[in-house]
């Protein structure tokens, strides 16, 4: 198969309780590339972000990730191999200034996080780096406030820089611009593109103009089955996906 | 904004943290020097203050609520009250072997327990505790019913000079022992360690996946707490002369919890007032009011969860504008 594709599914299902929510979705996505996951409502998409990230165990199926088999590693274990997800919930930590935000994602690798005798003075020399992820972000000046007083497309940015601050060689993003103003899913958008320059990117997203702006390849989900793939123009085309969305009620469609 | 949010602690000691670790060991030194309180009483009341500290520990700034903490206080207990009767230890290496005990119960209890969540996690330490009761209740070793005293020609000098026997001298003895225990506290708290914890108790899924194996962090600050209650709990042998089942019993387990929500929870010294009155509390109406001390501490719970949910720290933070 081709080196080129950094995580890969075969047969992935997951089933609670007897209803499937992802049935035997095989996925590919390429290095270095933008790849969108879209669906209805009720699709399975964060369902598959948990599978992928391990925060739910698949029914069935094996997931590789650069080579290697994560069908059964930790959640840890994957952020620490580069595969770093978002959360379609804002994920911040709501009483931690902004500053904190990101610098608790650097101090992991600064391996003293177990020292329980050491000041947290020692975590100021990642300051600069904290503030700099903030700068590329836009949140410069924001930084000693705490994350719950920021406006929502704010905390986004902020769970964005977070993610950042691990150098993921890979983000997960699920609806990144979901509740954002115009204004800000511009900027979203092109920090997105900014950041995808280096690593690949999979994210959800319903905001179809978003999709189509940014991604190189679109999965459709729909019942938790793989509708169609293909690049936005092939995708768009397809009747199955257009009756997917006609079907769905009350679904924004770009 | 939300003026009401706890205002965040910058980074480094702040100085009203300062000033208030002075006034609570000037009203220590001085309710033992000037008011001429029963220095007994007052080396009690302390042992309560660490062994609350230690709990809030886990419930304040890891979110994680045991019901099953007499398990660490109690053995502690029983662990200094035999390393004095039967090894004739000096009262330190004593207490430091209780701390010891009481660190490998929590390795194995939070072994257990840690990977649950809420209701579960309090039942599986109560579950432990009770079994540790059971065994204090019918092991030889631990002198079943009657407890286990501290002779009366046990040599009580701590470090060859500190004469227990002098109660002044056992009050500041115990003193040393509580800020020991509660600046180990706040450094936790405030250590990389520790930043580590206030993140997972914000949002734990995120902490996993910035690639924090939590359960770790988790297990860790639940040793460190039992081994903090046990250090409380193995000083206090030499403060009432034994170590009996109450200690290792559920309603210890209950009563910890209500100092520390009573003092406020979260608060670095809300613990250390809850334990003040509710001691006092029962010290003074034991003789008055018998049974109704029970009462009483089931009023003051209800009290604290309807109308009170800050505690009495806590409250006055929020006046204050200021963490305590
Ligand atoms: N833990 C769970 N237990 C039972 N059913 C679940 C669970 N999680 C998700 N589901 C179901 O699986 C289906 C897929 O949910 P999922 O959240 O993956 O959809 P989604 O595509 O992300 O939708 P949305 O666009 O609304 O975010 C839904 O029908 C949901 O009710
Ligand atoms: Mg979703």
């Amino acid at each position: 198969m081709s080196a080129d594709i950094v995580l890969r599914t075969e047969g992935l299902t997951k089933e609670f309780k007897g209803f499937v929510a992802v049935k035997n979705v095989s996925l590919a996505v390429r290095r270095g590339t933008i790849h969108a996951l879209i669906g209805p409502n009720g699709a399975g998409k964060t369902t598959c972000f948990n599978l992928l990230t391990k925060f739910l165990t698949p029914t069935a199926g094996r997931i590789t990730y650069s080579g290697q088999d994560i069908t059964y590693a930790s959640p840890a274990d994957i952020a620490r191999m580069g595969l770093v997800r978002s959360f379609q919930i804002s994920a911040v930590f709501p009483h931690l200034t902004s500053l904190e935000n990101v610098r608790v994602a650097l101090q992991r690798k600064m391996g003293n996080s177990f020292h329980f005798w050491k000041s947290e003075r020692q975590l100021q020399s990642l300051d600069g780096k904290a503030g700099e992820l903030l700068e590329a972000v836009g949140l410069g000046q924001y930084r000693a406030i705490p994350a719950v007083e920021l406006p929502y497309g704010r905390k986004r940015a902020l769970e964005i820089a977070t993610t950042l601050a691990l150098e993921p060689d890979m983000m997960l993003l699920d609806e990144p611009m979901a509740g954002m103003g115009h204004e800000d899913i511009e900027r979203t958008q092109a920090l997105i593109r900014r950041v995808a320059k280096d690593r690949t990117v999979l994210m959800v997203e319903h905001n179809m103009k978003v999709v189509a702006n940014l991604s190189d390849t679109i999965t459709v989900l729909a019942r938790g089955e793989v509708l169609a793939e293909g690049s936005y123009a092939e995708v768009s085309r397809n009747p199955a996906v257009v009756q997917a969305y006609m079907g769905s009620t009350g679904h924004a469609h770009g | 904004m939300i003026a009401q949010a706890p205002a965040i602690a910058a980074i480094g000691t702040p100085r009203h943290h300062y000033a208030a670790f002075a006034v609570m060991v000037a009203l220590a030194a001085l309710a033992q020097g000037a008011f001429g309180i029963y220095p007994v009483f007052l080396a009690k009341v302390l042992c309560f203050a660490l062994f609350a500290c230690a709990f809030n520990l886990l419930i304040g700034f890891v979110g994680l609520l045991s019901f099953g903490h007499a398990a660490f206080w109690g053995s502690a207990a029983y662990a200094s009250a035999h390393a004095a009767a039967k090894w004739g230890l000096p009262p330190e290496l004593c207490i430091l072997f209780a701390a010891f005990v009481a660190a490998a119960l929590g390795a194995v209890i939070g072994g257990f327990a840690i990977r649950r969540q809420g209701i579960y996690f309090a039942m599986i330490t109560l579950a432990f505790a009770q079994m540790i009761f059971f065994i204090a209740l019918q092991a030889k070793f631990t002198g079943g019913e009657d407890g286990l005293q501290i002779p009366t020609n046990y040599r009580r000098i701590a470090f060859g000079f500190l004469n227990l026997r002098d109660n002044a001298t056992l009050f500041w003895f115990v003193l040393g022992i509580f800020l020991i225990g509660f600046l180990v506290i706040y450094r936790v708290i405030h250590s990389p360690f520790g930043q580590v914890l206030k993140a997972i108790r914000e949002n734990q899924p995120r902490a996993i996946s910035l690639g924090y194996h939590v359960d770790r962090y988790k297990l860790v600050a639940f040793v460190l707490s039992a081994a903090l209650a046990g250090l409380a709990g193995g000083t206090k042998v030499f403060v009432t002369g034994s170590a009996a089942l109450t200690d290792v019993n559920w309603p210890m387990s209950g009563e910890v919890v209500l100092m520390a929500l009573l003092g406020g929870m979260g608060t670095i010294f809300g613990p250390v007032a809850g334990a003040v009155v509710l001691i006092t509390i029962e010290e003074f109406l034991a003789e008055r009011a018998g049974a109704w001390v029970s009462v009483i501490q089931g009023g003051i719970f209800v009290l604290c969860v309807l109308a009170f949910r800050r505690g009495i720290v806590g409250e006055l933070a929020r006046l204050l504008k200021k963490p305590l």
